[in-house]
């Protein structure tokens, strides 16, 4: 038998639809192989893994919590992957956006002043902008691949920012932990309820998701967007630069993977640390293909992954699933995501292969 | 001179695994596939070989299923870009993510293990010669498995017919198609040898270069491999010439560490990915020699009309 494909005349609007949720049907029963393969009900599995998260209150906040930077990342990577752009680098981006905005905390820890959050977030963006430009220009400029050049960025920020919460940037009555100082009440974003967890982040991250879907769907630029990423010949005699939006999306995309990050260092960690990244800025890559880079369906895909985080730390408290399981899941699930999208444009035909006798 | 010859061993060791990689890496993208997952294959490799080895307490056993692991998970990349026309950019991600994901799942049990590792060779007379004698002729097999290869790809692209159809499906996969050349068929067993030769890569890493098992051991090391290929321009010999450059920059920031100089640990670590950057920027300025070299169809789709 062999497998042949058939363009489709038009892509179908169904499966745009249907793949998605084709995908994460998939990921599930391949969660149901995974649990039997390591001797643990394949039921239990998936309710604690999928379910029980969504049964109580604190749960629920905390995949708030994590789907705020994953929706942020994704949804400036949305830009970068429509445009062409191959953004890979999101997690440097992040960090380096976290260390920015922690700077003023840092170094200003005496200032207090409403205007320090506001100048902190903007830092933020500013680093993750500025990192995000290196790749960009390097590929504008010199036609350096971006693939290659922004994940290695992605090293390069680890160890600065290893460096920073080691070296100066140490709080001196931290026993020698690494990490700054905490952060006073006015440089830390406040929460959405009181003594909770979830922070204002989470609200940005849907304004943000909501304004970059009408730019990329409404306005002149998202076309600019679109054309560029899906032919850069119709784009040049449409008069659209794509030098000068390989900067647009590596500095937007840099920009909202750097709110993530000073997000959740002023939100959730309070002050700058070494574990400032559970790998978000690749499994933002994920939400984004999930989220079939639409900044809307994005949200939906955040929470899905924020949610596999939660149900793996649950697995692991309560079934004793190993935490690298999540990272299982989420591989599997861009690998569904990505086999499903065929059936977008292709129609798929499974031909059994009959020996004619001659 | 022996502190100079020990040296160059250890640059050996660490330049092994990056040629390996790139060397696969390299057959895959003159059949015009870019496959971003060797990261992904690499780190499978080595937890196969390490876990293999401990199990059956010999690491060529080990090594062996590296192979195979690296090219069986080669496959699933290989069954959504080439049969479902997936995104070779963001499939590639995707087994590099699952690839790090599932080892560190399969090799937690072995998290600390003392590793066993493979000896080096040793040839009576010959390993005992001074000065060259531990350099030729007592390393361990990966490392003579690694020259052979490059020579053995640099020949087969280049003087044989086979290597002929594997450029020009990755040159013009229509005009091949057009031939009568099965280019799919081609590009699987291309991207089947990467994912050997990544497994192998591997199995260098976790049986010699640290003999452990560590979550993510490769360290973007697969990734370093993808950059070679760029900045050696598709060409095996310039591959060989650029891993051993990386080797000897990874070897000399640790023996700067170990003098003491007065730089952060951390900006020593970043410098080979620096490097990378570095390199990759200056290759990219010579636009004629990435021109000629580039295989045209790369990162392409291809979907075969009748």
């Amino acid at each position: 038998m062999r497998i042949e494909l058939q363009k489709r005349p038009v892509a179908s609007s169904t499966f745009a639809y249907v793949s998605p949720l084709l995908a994460l049907v998939l990921t599930l029963v391949a969660g149901v192989l995974m649990f039997i393969f390591l001797g643990k009900s394949p039921i239990t599995g998936l309710y604690t893994y999928f379910l029980e998260p969504l049964t109580d209150p604190w749960s629920r906040e905390q995949i708030l919590v994590k789907a705020t930077p994953l929706t942020l990342i994704a949804v400036g990577l949305a830009v970068c992957f429509r445009s062409g752009n191959w953004n890979i680098g999101a997690e440097g981006q992040y960090l380096i956006g976290g260390m920015f905005g922690a700077m003023l905390p840092v170094l200003f820890s005496e200032w207090q002043s409403p205007l320090m959050l506001p100048l902190m977030l903007i830092m933020g963006m500013l680093g993750g902008a500025l990192y995000g430009f290196i790749p960009a220009i390097l590929k504008a400029r010199f036609g350096t691949n971006e693939i290659l050049t922004s994940l290695m960025l992605v090293y390069v920020a680890q160890q600065l920012v290893d460096w920073v919460v080691r070296g100066p940037w140490r709080d001196p009555k931290g026993f020698g932990f690494p990490g700054s100082k905490s952060f006073s009440e006015s440089a830390t974003l406040p929460k959405l309820i009181e003594f909770g967890d979830a922070h204002y982040g989470a609200i940005i991250a849907v304004i943000v998701a909501i304004v970059v879907w009408f730019v990329l769907s409404k306005t002149l630029k998202g076309f600019e967007v679109t054309v560029l990423g899906q032919s850069p010949r119709a784009g040049r005699f449409a008069g659209f630069s794509a030098k000068k939006m390989t900067i647009f999306a590596f500095v937007v995309s840099g920009a909202l993977a750097g709110l993530a990050g000073i997000g959740e260092v002023s939100g959730s960690v309070g002050k700058l640390d070494d574990k400032l990244s559970l790998g978000y800025g690749f499994s933002a890559i994920i939400v984004a293909f999930l989220g079939r880079l639409n900044p809307l369906g994005i949200i939906a895909a955040g929470l899905v992954l924020a949610l596999s985080y939660i149900g793996g730390e649950a697995a692991q408290i309560t079934m004793g699933v190993s935490d690298r399981a999540t990272r299982v899941f989420q591989g599997l699930l861009l690998f569904f995501v990505l086999a499903c999208d065929t059936l977008i444009h292709y129609r798929i035909r499974f031909i059994s292969v009959v020996k004619v006798a001659t | 001179m022996d502190v100079w010859i020990s040296i160059i061993i250890s640059i050996c060791a660490a330049s092994t695994p990056l040629l390996i990689a790139a060397t696969g890496e390299l057959v895959v993208e003159r059949s015009g596939v870019l496959n971003l997952g060797v990261e992904g294959m690499m780190v499978m490799g080595a937890v196969a070989a390490f876990s293999v080895a401990q199990l059956t307490g010999n690491p060529y056993l080990g090594a062996i299923a590296a192979i195979f692991v690296g090219a069986l998970f080669s496959m699933l990349f290989a069954f959504l870009t080439l049969t479902l026309v997936a995104n070779q950019v963001a499939t590639g991600l995707a087994l590099t993510i699952l690839g790090l994901g599932l080892s560190g799942m399969i090799g937690e049990g072995f998290v600390g293990q003392p590793g066993i590792r493979m000896e080096n060779i040793h040839i009576p007379v010959l390993t005992d010669l001074p000065v060259v004698g531990k350099l030729i002729f007592g390393q361990d097999l990966i490392f003579y498995i690694s020259i052979a290869l490059v020579f053995g790809v640099g020949w087969f692209l280049f003087k044989t017919h086979a290597g002929l159809m594997l450029r020009s499906v990755g040159d013009s996969h229509s005009s091949a198609h057009a031939l009568g050349i099965k280019v799919i068929q081609i590009r699987y067993l291309a991207i089947l040898f990467g994912g050997a030769c990544a497994g192998l890569a591997g199995a260098h890493l976790s049986l010699v270069y640290v003999p452990q098992w560590v979550e993510g051991m490769t360290a973007g090391r697969g990734w370093i491999a993808l950059a070679l290929v760029v900045f050696a321009s598709w060409r095996p010999g310039r591959v060989l010439i650029g891993a051993y450059l990386f080797g000897a920059v990874t070897i000399g920031q640790f023996h700067v560490q170990a003098i003491g100089v007065a730089i952060p640990a951390q900006f020593l670590t970043s410098l080979p990915y620096l490097a990378t950057i570095v390199v990759l920027v200056l290759i990219a300025r010579n636009r004629r020699l990435t021109m000629i070299n580039t295989p045209a169809s790369l990162g392409q789709p291809f979907v075969p009309d009748r």
